[in-house]
């Protein structure tokens, strides 16, 4: 069992910043596990979700933002539809994601380059463009091998575009992309 | 009955590939039940998950500028098949409630948001404008002999406070419109069951665990075939069936149909326009079976 000395790691401005991004009081969570239960994907999180609510609770800062489960979140609404307390668990998982990145933290790099790939793709067209995004996803993570054997099956139904659908209005999209990072950093 | 178009209709980027036989089946079944749609002129894409897991404001952005075409082109109610799309556009909505979210959000579009507009998901438009009892009297083959998993996916309705549909934990619209034509539900513990999501490609472990448990109960209830309304869990449980066999040692066999198909066959629409020879899982066997007697014991 890991034993975390909250004296010497408790921080408090942590605390009310993930309390303030997420619009949540975090003392509400009087650990029932409701959460943990429902949460399909406990089986491959390192910490489970009621676990990272007591951590923010004693302002666990290093923990929760290097830990693997906020990048394995599916924002499946399990955890926010069922907590007694009406806590939106799932708005902190993803408030957590949001931290680590403009920390530099990843512990799941496979998932952020996939996610990154996808919005470059929305940046880039107006819209998502699929066999682009599986095509820079291998070029920047080198697994080649990723769903090989699905592409003949998908292109041979026709259900992949070769040419991505550029709308008219993507210098719109890219500019919201562009004032997001002006105002944000992002 | 030709009326006037009364909803904005958002597509969504999958439709224009990987579900384009939702996309096709959407809009034929639409036009047959009088359901008018008018596509937003040059929509985006609304972000989906990747959009809200780098920032809020971002998200809201990426969908506001969809509602923002919709209510210039003179809508009030946007319409969208994907339930990725509809929880973006609706919690885009929900969250712009608050003046100060919507400023931030307006400084990141060219045109401006100011609110009403609303988002219902096409299951919702199809099942409480026309509702199950219309959709029977419209059938031309029921789908007597087929039994279906029915599978909502997670975020259909949920959570209960922005989706404003249907039950969150035990939704009934796909159930209520499959009995109106005819098929017999399979009671499924799992509809509002997570598939694995968008992690199919940096993580199929994640999905290949969570999808077999979906095909494994489907099994289970011996349901022939799912019926479903999401392009993401369709392409888990459809073209990812092979590598869920593959991981589990597994022989699932089990079509993935989209719910506006199996409307669409019941309504006796074209082939052509249900994308039917898209499904990964050839659904010919169990079509072909559909209406046809029972064996000689069932009817005794």
């Amino acid at each position: 069992m890991q034993v975390i000395k909250i004296s010497h790691s408790k921080n408090t401005d942590f605390m009310a910043q993930v309390e303030r991004e997420s619009g949540q009081n975090l003392s509400l969570c009087y650990q029932c596990g409701n959460c943990t239960a429902g949460c399909p994907y406990t089986f491959v999180y390192d910490i489970p979700v009621s676990k990272i609510m007591r951590l923010l609770q004693t302002g666990q800062k290093d923990a929760v933002l290097s830990c693997h489960s906020i990048w394995l979140c599916a924002t499946c609404e399990s955890c926010t539809t069922r907590c007694p307390n009406d806590i939106d668990v799932a708005r902190i998982m993803d408030v957590l994601r949001h931290m680590a990145r403009r920390e530099g933290r990843v512990a799941e790099r496979t998932v952020k380059v996939f996610w990154d790939e996808f919005l470059n793709s929305v940046r880039k067209h107006g819209r998502a463009f699929e066999l682009g995004i599986v095509a820079s996803y291998v070029g920047k993570t080198g697994r080649f091998w990723t769903d090989m054997e699905l592409g003949p099956k998908a292109l041979l139904k026709g259900k992949l575009a070769f040419k991505p659908h550029d709308i008219k209005g993507k210098q719109e999209v890219a500019k919201i992309f562009e004032r997001f990072k002006e105002e944000y950093g992002g | 009955m030709n009326l006037a178009p009364k909803y904005a209709y958002y597509p969504g980027c999958s439709g224009q590939s990987t579900s384009s036989e939702y996309e096709v089946s959407t809009r034929a079944v639409c036009r047959a039940l009088g359901l008018e749609l008018a596509e937003i002129p040059d929509w985006s894409c609304c972000g989906s998950t990747p959009a809200h897991t780098v920032d809020h404001v971002l998200s809201a952005a990426l969908a506001a500028r969809n509602l923002v075409l919709a209510k210039e082109a003179g809508f009030d109610t946007v319409v969208t098949p994907c339930p990725s799309c509809l929880t973006n556009l609706k919690t885009a909505v929900h969250r712009m409630e608050d003046p100060d979210f919507m400023d931030k959000v307006n400084k990141l579009l060219d045109r401006p948001f100011h609110g009403g507009v609303q988002v219902k998901s096409v299951l919702q438009v199809i099942f409480e404008d026309i509702g199950p009892a219309r959709l029977k009297a419209m059938v031309k083959k029921p789908l007597s002999g087929l039994r279906l998993a029915p599978y909502y996916g997670c975020i259909m309705n949920r959570p209960p406070d922005v989706m404003q549909f249907d039950d969150p934990e035990n939704p009934i619209s796909i159930d209520k419109l499959m009995e109106a034509l005819g098929a017999e539900v399979a009671p499924f513990p799992l509809k509002v069951e997570c598939c694995g999501a968008s992690f199919g490609v940096a993580r199929k472990d994640v999905v290949t665990q969570l999808s077999g448990k979906l095909l494994q109960m489907a099994e289970t209830v011996e349901a022939q075939a799912f019926v479903t309304a999401c392009p993401l869990c369709q392409m888990n449980l459809d073209l990812r069936q092979g590598q869920v066999n593959m991981a589990a040692k597994t022989k699932h066999n089990l079509p993935v149909f989209y719910y506006t198909q199996l409307i669409g066959v019941a309504l006796g629409l074209a082939e052509t326009d249900l994308g039917l020879d898209k499904l990964i899982v050839s659904p010919r066997g169990i079509l072909a079976r559909i209406g046809q007697k029972q064996p000689a014991a069932a009817n005794q």
